[in-house]
């Protein structure tokens, strides 16, 4: 079975009388330590599917079936226990926690995770912030970093739990060219190294072309997939 | 637990100016009630404590049906030698007792040849009364050169009011004529000893002599007593003290028991102080209630995006309601903290310039205290409004569907 099962998948929203299809009978797979794109134009179902995999939502029909765990079956506290567990999110507005410091917000999943002795705590946040580049900035307050600080650190925040998967809702967005290719190159590193699946729902083609599988929303469906040949 | 009041603390200090509003808002609210409360409790424990310590004693005991029918002073209304007898043994055996005076009490004529006034009169055993209720020579004008001693047989102590009106001074002869239980009217001249301020103000007409005389007067083979004023070893023990003669003195018992309060109309004045200090401890339920639900609320709607990210990142229901209800009670922890050293200030500032007033013909002045149960309460009212007013917000936060809070960022 694969890492990721989308089967059939459709999510309505409800707005008022009027029902809006964000997805429509969907089924993919992904399979663990992929790199992997979904995009498309705005109002294509990309934040949808990303929201379904990340447990942040539960689809109108079908299943998503994630590390063998059906999302639909968990309730709020074993949702936010299996995002804590499994998933690491890395967010357009970087969304760091703006009265903890870089290392307290790489911390802060770990102390979800009841089991992380202090020391493996520190160890692990240590050698990210380094991986990242981050060290040196690990006492400073979200205000005080630039934006690609700030995305540096959500690298490290979403993978510091070792999630099976990391989902990043356009990460360069708000980054400059060169920034932006910094952190898809350090979560590319990150993939090698820990074997995390990336998914992205993007528009920027820096991340498309470091993608190994990308698939091509329009209304809700899959309407193109292409795999990369790894070099 | 710690990572949590962390990030409370932390997010109080986020938005200073805010916080630093509420919490002087909650503080003057803790202010209020402090401060108040040890000025009403000072007056309040001042007043009882001349009302008991001058004339009423912290409890009497009279033959049953005396207090019903307390306004003629009757005299046949007393107890026996045996009665006296039983309750002097019962009350030299109780540790709680520190003194006892019995008293015979009732109205006469007073003259000076020339003109005459009616008076209440107390007659006691000087030395029993002075340690039932030890504050009575303070009120007593003239020289007392022994305060257990202060009035000797042959001498009244008339009141200022009477002094005046009847143009006496210390030393003069009055004649008293009262009639006994009997109806027979008898008189006895006695020599002014001294002149007695009356507490709650210059109506009073109450004098004292001493308990041989009123036999004589009276013509009683023995002083009939009509009342037992009781002094405690310790206010506080008089409920105590008083259950315990409820329990004694049985429904089918010869006497009765009251406390100063039964006896006293100054209890209505001392509970609506009670009641007052209860107004404002419901001001302060209030402010906080109010500050603490708005500021909270404002915190939650403010932070939907952050609340999103923590519930994304594994925070779980429970945890992002702790968050917020530590955030509201750790605001109302500190303003409480800074309330409670504004108000101690302020009271050991009122001690050190002294609030004099004055109250009936008395002078006094006022030592604002709070007792150390009255702060534990506050604080706990505080405590408990805080975590009642913080767990709205908090539960809304926690309620709050993650994909939908995060579309806020």
């Amino acid at each position: 079975m694969s890492l990721i099962n989308i089967d059939n998948v459709t999510k309505l929203y409800q707005t008022g009388e009027i029902s809006v299809t964000a997805l429509k009978e969907l089924t993919v797979n992904i399979e663990q330590s992929s790199f992997v794109s979904f995009i498309g134009p705005s109002g294509s179902g990309k934040s949808t599917l990303l929201n379904l995999i990340g447990s942040l939502d539960k689809p109108t029909y079908g299943k998503v079936i994630i590390n063998n765990v059906d999302i639909a079956t968990l309730d709020r506290t074993q949702s936010a226990a299996f995002r804590g567990s499994n998933i690491g999110f890395v967010f357009q507005n970087f969304n760091m926690i703006p009265v903890l410091t870089v290392y307290e917000n790489v911390e802060y999943p770990l102390l979800m995770l009841k089991h992380i002795v202090v020391n493996e705590r520190h160890e692990r946040i240590f050698a990210l912030l380094d991986k990242v580049g981050m060290l040196d900035q690990k006492d400073k307050y979200p205000n005080q970093i630039s934006g690609g600080q700030k995305q540096r650190a959500a690298v490290a925040r979403a993978l510091v739990t070792n999630p099976k998967i990391v989902l990043a809702d356009e990460p360069t967005a708000n980054l400059d060219h060169k920034t932006a290719y910094k952190v898809i190159s350090i979560m590319h590193e990150m993939q090698k190294e820990f074997g995390t699946t990336f998914i992205f729902s993007t528009h920027d083609t820096k991340i498309v072309d470091e993608a190994e599988i990308i698939y091509t929303l329009e209304d809700g469906a899959i309407i193109n997939s292409e795999v990369k040949t790894k070099n | 637990m710690k990572n949590l009041i962390k990030i409370a603390i932390r997010n109080l200090f986020r938005y200073k100016r805010r916080t630093i509003l509420t919490s002087t808002l909650i503080a003057f609210g803790v202010i209020l009630v402090i401060v108040f409360g040890g000025l009403a409790i000072s007056f309040k424990s001042q007043m009882i404590g001349i009302i008991t310590n001058t004339s009423i004693g912290d409890l009497q005991i009279h033959k049953k049906g005396y207090v019903e029918s307390i306004d003629n002073l009757p005299l046949n209304i007393n107890l026996t030698t045996e009665e006296l007898t039983s309750i002097e043994k019962k009350l030299k055996q109780m540790p709680e007792i520190a003194a006892y005076s019995p008293r015979i009490k009732f109205g006469a004529m007073i003259s000076n040849y020339a003109q005459t006034s009616n008076i209440r009169l107390s007659a006691v055993y000087p030395e029993m009364e002075s340690k039932t209720v030890p504050d009575l020579v303070k009120r007593i004008k003239g020289e007392v050169s022994d305060p257990t001693h202060f009035l000797k047989p042959g001498e009244i102590i008339v009141p200022e009011n009477l002094m005046k009106g009847l143009s006496l001074n210390v030393g003069d002869e009055v004649v008293i004529v009262a009639t006994n239980q009997d109806g027979s009217v008898n008189g006895l001249t006695l020599r002014i000893a001294a002149m007695m301020e009356n507490v709650l103000g210059p109506s009073g007409k109450d004098g004292y002599i001493h308990i041989d005389d009123a036999a004589e007067l009276l013509r009683m083979e023995k002083p009939a007593v009509v009342e037992i004023a009781v002094h405690l070893k310790s206010f506080e023990q008089l409920n105590k003290v008083y259950s315990q003669f409820r329990k004694d003195f049985s429904p089918a018992s010869l006497f009765e028991v009251h406390t100063w309060e039964q006896l006293s109309p100054f209890a209505s004045v001392a509970r609506i102080v009670d009641i007052l200090i209860i107004v404002v401890k419901f001001i302060l339920i209030s402010i906080v209630l109010v500050s603490i639900l708005n500021i909270m609320t404002m915190s939650v709607y403010e932070r939907i995006g952050e609340i999103g990210t923590l519930a994304a990142i594994g925070t779980p229901p429970g945890r992002i309601l702790s968050l917020f209800i530590i955030e509201g009670f750790s605001m109302g922890l500190l303003s409480t903290i800074a309330g409670i050293i504004l108000s101690l200030s302020a009271l050991l500032l009122m001690n050190m310039i002294e609030i004099d007033f004055t109250f009936g013909q008395m002078d006094l002045t006022l030592n604002p205290g709070i007792p150390i149960s009255e702060i534990i309460l506050t604080t706990i009212i505080v405590m408990i409004i805080s975590i009642l007013a913080s767990f709205q917000p908090a539960y809304k936060a926690s309620k709050m569907e993650p994909v939908d809070a995060l579309a806020h960022n």
